[in-house]
């Protein structure tokens, strides 16, 4: 087993890379898909710059059977809601904040139960789909915190659905609030900076490795700025028997305080700094997918947000170590478990 | 004593602070994150010397709440609308314990559809609760009602509740005197919890009750509401005293001789005043009569008032869906049987935040005022065509077309 050290450099020795190069859509098809079927609409009320849109899309024309969409509370579902009209093009169900997963339970459940009990489109008053998937989007806020009782149900009941958990790390459409996702240290509006305090004092909770923890057949981390690793993850995700999580990077400008026109530049370096690995857990083996060749400090992810301006501060500085560390511990725990699988696409 | 311009969530914020809270366990949801953002800057800069904690949702707030309480803290929290209904178990649970927690509500209507403006029913919802409940019009009553709510909570050992309207008062900038912290300590000592976790004297709470016992606590808590509506007035008059505003459980406005009175609540009350002296000044015999608190229910106040007035009409911004509105229901109940009760009306008005406005209060008076008797349960005022048709308000139809959100 090799794994890189904490300086920061991949050693030589580094993992046998499978590149196994999985076909996935390419940018030609999903805009293909995009035009066919226009499964999510632009005119909505997300903000210049939000990732979220970006990952629903991604993910939405990388499927081609029929979805159901069931979304928790929070900046997407509010923002692309608005009655009388709606940016999905799609069934979409939103049964309040705390229980998307309960919610698509029922969903994914009623749909098995009216077809194997034969019921026919002159009796229920519409045509059951052949093959259906159920997708939901909650956000770090209805995912790590308030549903997460609702989320660990789901999984370990064994349901075929797949949770995608956009973590933009706050309660973001109430106004940047800290929630279990929200990195330590970063300012939010219940963790500010002031005189005794300096931003959030506690760690983020590992939903990755608690989803894991559930024994389901797919988990996995993605980001937003790597589309095509993003695209496979959805398309082992459906193919998943059983429920499926990923755990997708989706930066907020609003929240994070950075320029709209970085969103896709920040998502990235949060993976080249390893701050947000990408790996996945098939069937309970872990695989990495991106081995970063020259990663960067931490702290280049750091400056480029407001929220963690404090941090930069020359007195602030054994702050920013101790994160580093964190960040290689954390690094290396999960080669570890990779064992030197390495998957990129 | 100095004067602010608050926003009605910071008069919240404001009052909880001068009442010296020692925890707070609270979970951000639209209209209230002012309350709680407040609170989170008080603390980061030292100016509140408490602890907040940051739960996962509205149920662990309340709970963590109780466990505050129960240990012998003064214990605070804020929310609206879904986050209140997340809580129903616990909010239960704290009136049962006889623990003092004060709470804001902001109200907010509640989903589907999913709505963020203002509507009383979330917190009526929760009237069976045992919490006292109190109903503010102005930022300043909600900053003076978060110290008293404390006082009186902590006498009787019941919860409080402290609601204001979404958006009209909780992000409406008002003037508010705020009083200096040495004058409310005067007024609201610390708490001396008579229930408390204590290591040397050793009780367990929360303990399983047959039905031998468990008559006897309900009826305990309904005389400690007896007890409240004492409270209340009293420590309300002290307030005064102290403080130059005095408060009790419901506020006449030209009531003596009218010969129609208006019912209302929250903020309601401030546009129907306006009306009020209006008409006042044509001459016309018209009056009105603000519920501050709704539980305990003011049966003798409000019979007091209301008993030979020939006509009232109460304005309800909230609906017990398949019965009336909430405060209109509750009035018949006090005046129903008494000699020289009035004709009641009832209006339903402004749910989901829609404005009530003077216009709305006129339409009402000149409906009560061309009849002797309601000639329906429920008046619905401004009602759209469409939705008398069974239809919703709005195109429909859109939302199953490709259209931008
Ligand atoms: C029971 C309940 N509590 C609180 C809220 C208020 N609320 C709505 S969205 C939201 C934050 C959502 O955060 P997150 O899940 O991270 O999604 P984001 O807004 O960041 O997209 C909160 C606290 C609610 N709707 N329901
Ligand atoms: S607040 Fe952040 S997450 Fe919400 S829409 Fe705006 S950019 Fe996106
Ligand atoms: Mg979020």
């Amino acid at each position: 087993m090799t794994v890189t050290n904490s300086n920061g450099n991949a050693d030589s020795a580094t993992a046998t890379i499978t590149r196994a190069v999985p076909r996935v859509k390419t940018l030609k098809e999903l805009a293909a898909q995009e035009e066919r079927e226009k499964r999510f609409q632009g005119g909505h009320s997300l903000c210049a710059g939000c990732s979220i849109p970006v990952m629903v899309r991604s993910v939405l024309n990388t499927i081609d059977i029929p979805v159901v969409v069931v979304n928790a509370t929070g900046c997407l579902e509010v923002a692309t809601t608005r009655y009388p009209t709606t940016a999905w093009n799609v069934p979409w169900l939103h049964v309040a904040f705390e229980n998307a997963a309960a919610a698509a339970s029922g969903v994914e459940v009623a749909f098995r139960v009216l077809k194997r009990k034969g019921r026919t489109a002159q009796e229920l008053g519409f045509e059951l789909p052949g093959e259906v998937r159920v997708v939901v989007f909650g956000g770090d806020g209805g995912t790590y915190d308030i549903g997460l009782q609702a989320l660990s149900g789901a999984l370990e009941r064994g349901h075929r659905f797949t949770y995608i958990c956009y973590d933009n790390e706050a309660y973001m459409n109430t106004g940047n609030q800290r929630s279990g996702a929200t990195p330590p240290l970063a300012h939010t509006t219940t963790t500010p900076v002031g005189r005794e305090s300096l931003g959030k004092l506690q760690q983020r909770k590992d939903l990755t490795e608690i989803a894991v923890a559930h024994h389901v057949p797919y988990v996995a981390q993605a980001s937003i700025s790597h589309w095509q690793d993003l695209v496979r993850k959805v398309e082992a995700a459906l193919r998943a028997d059983g429920p499926s999580f990923l755990n997708v990077l989706a930066p907020c400008q609003r929240g994070w305080g950075y320029e709209p026109c970085l969103t896709v530049e920040i998502a990235r370096l949060a993976v080249e700094t390893r701050f947000w690995p990408l790996y996945e857990v098939v069937e309970g083996e872990y695989r990495l997918n991106a081995l970063p060749k020259k990663p960067k400090p931490v702290s280049e992810w750091l400056k480029t947000q407001k929220r963690f301006a404090h941090l930069l501060k020359p007195e602030n500085r054994h702050l920013l170590d101790e994160l580093q560390l964190q960040v290689d511990r954390e690094w290396e725990k999960l080669l570890r478990r990779c064992e030197g699988r390495v998957l990129e696409v | 004593m100095a004067k602010k311009v608050l926003m009605g969530n910071h008069a919240v914020s404001y009052g909880a602070r001068l009442s010296r809270v020692e925890v707070i366990a609270a979970y951000p949801i639209t209209p209230q994150t002012q309350v709680v953002e407040e609170l989170a800057e008080m603390c980061a800069w030292g100016d509140l010397n408490a602890k907040f904690i940051k739960v996962e949702s509205e149920h662990s707030a309340m709970a963590a709440c109780i466990g505050a309480s129960a240990t012998g803290a003064r214990a605070f929290t804020a929310t609206s609308s879904q986050g209140l209904l997340l809580m129903h178990e616990m909010l239960h649970w704290a009136a049962g314990a006889r623990l003092p927690i004060v709470m804001a509500n902001i109200n907010r209507a509640l989903a589907p559809p999913w709505s963020i403006w203002s509507e009383q029913t979330d917190s009526l919802a929760q009237r069976d609760t045992g919490w006292l409940q109190f109903y503010c019009e102005s930022n300043q009553e909600v900053l003076d009602t978060t110290i008293q709510a404390f006082k009186i909570s902590e006498r009787v050992l019941l919860p409080a509740m402290i609601i204001l309207d979404a958006f009209f008062l909780s992000h409406t900038y008002e003037p508010v005197e705020v009083p200096a912290q040495e004058a409310v300590d005067e007024f609201l000592p610390p708490y001396k919890p008579p229930l408390k976790l204590d290591v040397d004297d050793p009780h367990a709470f929360g303990a399983l009750v047959g039905p031998d016992g468990y008559y006897e606590f309900r009826y305990n808590i309904q005389k400690a509401f007896e007890e409240a509506q004492r409270a209340i007035i009293e420590v309300g008059e002290e307030f005064g005293e102290r403080f130059g505003r005095a408060y009790g459980l419901v506020e006449p406005f030209y009531v003596d001789d009218a010969e129609v009175v208006l019912v209302t609540s929250s903020t309601i009350t401030s546009t129907a005043r306006a009306v009020i002296k209006e008409r006042r000044a044509r001459g016309e015999r018209v009056g009105l009569l603000k519920i501050r608190v709704f539980r305990p229910f003011p049966f003798e106040a409000v019979r007091e008032m209301l008993l030979g007035v020939p006509k009232v009409a109460v304005i309800d911004r909230n609906l017990s869906l398949g019965h009336h509105g909430i405060f209109h229901a509750e009035l018949k109940s006090a005046l129903y049987g008494q000699r020289n009760a009035p004709a009641v009306f009832g209006f339903v008005a402004g749910l989901g935040g829609r404005d009530v406005t003077p216009r709305t209060i006129h339409q009402i008076l000149d409906i009560v005022g061309s009849q002797e008797e309601p000639d329906r349960d429920v008046y619905w005022i401004g009602l759209k065509a469409k939705a008398e048709e069974g239809q919703p308000a709005g195109n429909g139809r859109k939302q199953r077309q490709r259209v931008k959100a």
